[in-house]
């Protein structure tokens, strides 16, 4: 088998593992919490005979090998249960607000992916010099400031101000794409501040680690113009790292934008899973925190392929 | 004020003129804008509802954990659709009457055991089922089955039979209860078909509008119900509610029109946004309170010495303005206000007065540092109002200290098995339950552990007398024996405050709770 393929195959594997040992994990962390579901459900007119009654009717009385195989197989098909606090079908309510959530990140990502590298690669042609300096003050500026108040402010100046954009966020499924978009245009750009500066860091600083070496030094005496040869020669060699951390924005801005959800009123995951969490639904936090546990897996697993599949040394074996 | 300025409002009154038009006339008439404004809103409001308009709400108190039953409502977004889309029994006016809804006529026995309701006939569920005084018993019935967990079933513990006659819901209560009807306006107890037995999430009411999309955390939609029985509530073709927990997002929903009004106006931001251009602020004087509460029982606030000098050493002008910004009324070391029926004015009220607190404080005999626990969940300001309460105190010789506990766990670990920490109380719709539920020796909460014999016998006496100047004289001596003797230390009453832009019209506060008591989609109109 060529050994690329037996080393994407280990990676899958790993990831597979990782996500099964992430699962055990949700399950062993919410077991240990003080209480169960019942009583979590009873609340303060928990009584002894109420307790039993209601755990055996959600089989709590099971072991909990026994229940988290059962867990473990419903979520394998798609099966969650349904909410304690509210009746709901989880699998339900989530596939709403992960699909809002995967909607508001792919338009940040649309954008903040390709304006990073852009930048980045810009910042090196002109290194040292006022475009570099621009662009690394102003990404930076953007990343240093906490996420509320870049939203408020872009708030302010978007919304309230100049009227062009919606403050409130709120999208649902009678809209159109345009409408989706005209909606999320205020979080998706601060999203899009938060996350650039990290990107471009890095891109800027890869792609400078290979400017030192010699075929470089050779592409330039061929008299390539120096973008050129920055974003040709230069790049495909860095791509590893910056696949590296692409990957992790993205899952950030997946997983981790509770607060702009917050400030602009978005329908996504974070506060689904917070309010949750408030009111100790325990099934849901454990879908989510699954959910949330393989995205994060799945988007290292493919940022490890491509940095194996860059690599043409093991592409072309000798 | 000229003809001429009085053609151009009716216009403008009738929408014939936009609002910047006229206010231009005004001032060229020489009427500043503010009192232009005034009388545009009232001339609007003269002209009576209009039907129409779609109203969005951007409100403060929604989770993604919410649900459609009555019973699990807590929050203020449920609170808001449950008013907005069901009817109780009666509803509480804003001066303290009873206003008869889907019972139609109310009577009690002389010894306020008995009280017979008879139901409206004519009245549709919005799915077309007719209203019988069964689904009013029955809804009963659920709020006071243990396992509905429903938020009301601490008032309906008190009733001991429910039975139907004919079109007639008769209740009997184990002891006399002359304020029975201001139960059943509590919002829980919105009457569902059989009582919501069978369903009861399915969100079939009979209020004036019904429910089209239910995404709890997110917005609730609902339209008008063309065959509601009261055709002078409901004017708006759709009501929209956005939850719209963050303070800040509020504000600028409202600001830049994607809703026409908010709940909960930050007090220190009140100001400002009535500023902007259109927004009136609503600040409705009602009966939550913030309090430090000290537990009679426990050393060393079992000296009744103790207790008066910190109650002498509490700044109540000071905190009301710095705290609440002036939003809100001095507390008088009692839960009860004058947005309380049968509330006796004439009762004095506690100032700061540190000499006074100084010679308490010596007799009581204490030296020590006197812990006093809070947190930021307490109620809004809770931190600095305890350091302004050390500041006071330390003038008249009491040494404070503060200790600040975190927010998560502060209601199980600190409130209420402390013996001194803040608090907040919400207020309850008359006296009787206020005092049942926080000061009776058999109380739920009696969070100041105040146990008084006499006190007792006067609340049960008070509670099922129906002489209305004996009872104001009761609760005048109860509410006197709870501020001089109790562990209650009530430096403030906190307003509602609301906000909307000028497309909407009909605002009428209302003391029972924010939002016109949540009724504000059903008594407003559309402007626009």
């Amino acid at each position: 088998m060529h050994p690329v393929l037996t080393l994407v195959i280990q990676r899958l594997a790993l990831g597979l593992l990782l996500l099964f040992a992430a699962s055990i994990l949700i399950f062993v962390g919410t077991e240990i919490l003080p209480g169960d579901v019942a009583q979590a459900v009873l609340g303060q007119t928990a009584t002894e005979q109420a307790l039993a009654n209601m755990r055996a009717q959600m089989g709590l009385d099971q072991p909990a090998v026994v229940r988290y195989f059962q867990w473990l197989g419903g979520a394998l098909q798609g099966d969650f249960g349904v909410a304690l606090s509210n009746g709901r079908d989880i699998a339900d309510s989530i596939s709403r607000r992960l699909g809002n959530t995967m909607f508001l990140a792919s338009v940040a990502a649309v954008v903040a992916v390709p304006l990073a590298i852009f930048l980045g690669l810009l910042a090196v042609r002109y290194r040292d010099r006022w475009p570099d300096r621009l662009i690394s003050g102003i990404t930076l500026t953007s990343i240093s400031l906490p996420e509320f108040l870049l939203g408020y402010i872009i708030m302010f100046v978007f919304s309230v101000q100049l009227g062009w954009f919606p403050s409130v966020s709120n999208i649902n499924a009678g809209m159109s794409l345009g409408q989706k978009l005209n909606a999320v245009a205020l979080p998706a750009m601060v999203l899009t501040l938060v996350v650039l500066a990290h990107m471009m860091r890095m891109t800027r600083a890869a792609i400078l680690n290979v400017m030192q070496s010699a075929y470089i030094e050779t592409a330039e005496l061929k008299g390539l113009r120096r973008f050129n040869v920055i974003a040709r020669h230069a790049m495909p060699n860095s791509i590893a790292p910056i696949v590296n951390v692409v990957m992790l924005n993205l899952a950030y801005l997946v997983v981790g934008v509770v607060v702009i959800e917050v400030v602009f009123v978005y329908p996504g995951m974070g506060q689904y899973l917070v309010d949750h969490v408030t009111k100790r639904d325990v099934p849901v936090v454990q879908a989510c925190g699954l959910i949330f546990a393989s995205v994060y897996i799945g988007l290292n697993l493919v940022a490890d392929i491509v940095s194996i599949l860059s690599n043409p040394r093991l592409r072309h074996p000798k | 004020m000229n003809d001429e300025f009085r053609y151009h409002l009716a216009r403008a009154a009738r929408g014939r003129l936009g609002r910047r038009a006229f206010l231009g006339r005004a001032a060229a008439l020489g009427v500043s804008g503010a009192m232009a404004n005034t009388l545009l809103a009232s001339a609007v409001r003269a002209q009576g509802p209009q039907r129409g308009g779609d109203l969005v709400m951007g409100l403060q108190g929604g989770e993604s954990t919410n649900s459609l039953d009555p019973a699990l409502a807590l929050s203020q977004v449920p609170f808001c659709y449950l008013r907005t889309t069901g009817d109780t029994l009666v509803n509480i006016t804003p001066d303290g009457q009873i206003e008869p809804r889907l019972a139609e006529e109310i009577e009690a026995s002389d010894d306020a055991k008995t009280w017979r309701f008879k139901i409206r006939s004519g009245v549709e569920f919005h799915n077309g089922k007719t209203l019988t005084a069964e689904d009013c018993a029955q809804t009963l019935r659920r709020h006071s089955d243990e396992d509905s967990q429903s938020g009301a079933l601490g008032i309906m513990r008190d009733i001991s039979d429910i039975r139907v006659d004919g079109d007639t819901l008769v209740l009997e209560t184990e002891t006399a209860n002359a304020d029975l009807p201001y139960l059943l306006a509590d919002y829980h107890l919105v009457i569902q078909p059989d009582g919501g037995f069978d369903d009861p999430t399915s969100g079939i009411f009979t209020g004036p509008y019904k429910w089209v999309e239910d995404e709890p955390g997110v917005r609730h939609v609902m339209e008008k119900f063309e065959n509601h029985w009261d055709d002078s509530v409901g004017h708006f073709n759709s009501v929209e509610m956005l939850v719209i927990n963050d303070a800040t997002a509020r504000n600028s929903a409202l600001q830049s029109g994607q809703v026409q009004m908010i709940n909960r106006v930050e007090p220190r931001v009140a100001d400002l946004l009535s500023r902007a251009p259109g927004v009136t602020i609503q600040s409705t004087a009602g009966r939550g309170h913030y309090v430090f509460i000290m537990h009679c029982n426990t050393a060393p606030f079992d000296n009744a010495d103790l207790r008066m000098a910190l109650k002498l050493a509490i700044d109540r002008e000071d905190m009301l303005d710095k705290i609440l910004r002036g939003y809100g009324s001095l507390g008088n070391d009692m839960p009860i206000n004058e947005a309380y029926p049968l509330f006796d004015e004439s009762i004095e009220q506690r100032r700061y007065d540190p000499d006074e607190a100084r010679f308490y404080y010596e007799r009581s005999g204490h030296d020590e540092p006197i812990v006093l626990r809070t947190s930021d969940v307490a109620f809004p300001g809770a931190v600095d109002a305890a350091q302004l309460f050390q500041e006071s105190a330390s003038r008249a010789g009491i040494p404070i200290e503060i200790v600040r506990e975190p927010g998560d766990g502060y209601w199980s670990e600190v409130w209420n098995v402390e013996p001194f920490s803040a608090s907040y109380w919400s207020g309850r719709p008359v006296q009787d339950q206020m005092y049942s539920t926080a000061y009776t020796s058999n109380a739920d909460w009696n969070d100041t552990r105040f146990f008084n014999d006499q006190f007792d016998d006067l609340i049960t006496e008070a509670r099922g007398e129906l002489d209305m100047d004996r009872r104001k004289t009761l609760y005048r001596e109860a509410g006197l024996m709870v501020r001089d003797e109790g562990g209650l230390i009530c430096p403030m009453f906190n307003d509602f405050i609301d906000a909307h832009n000028d497309q909407v019209a009909g605002w009428e506060s209302n003391p029972n709770g924010d939002m016109m008591n949540g009724f504000a989609a059903v008594h407003m109109w559309s402007t626009a």
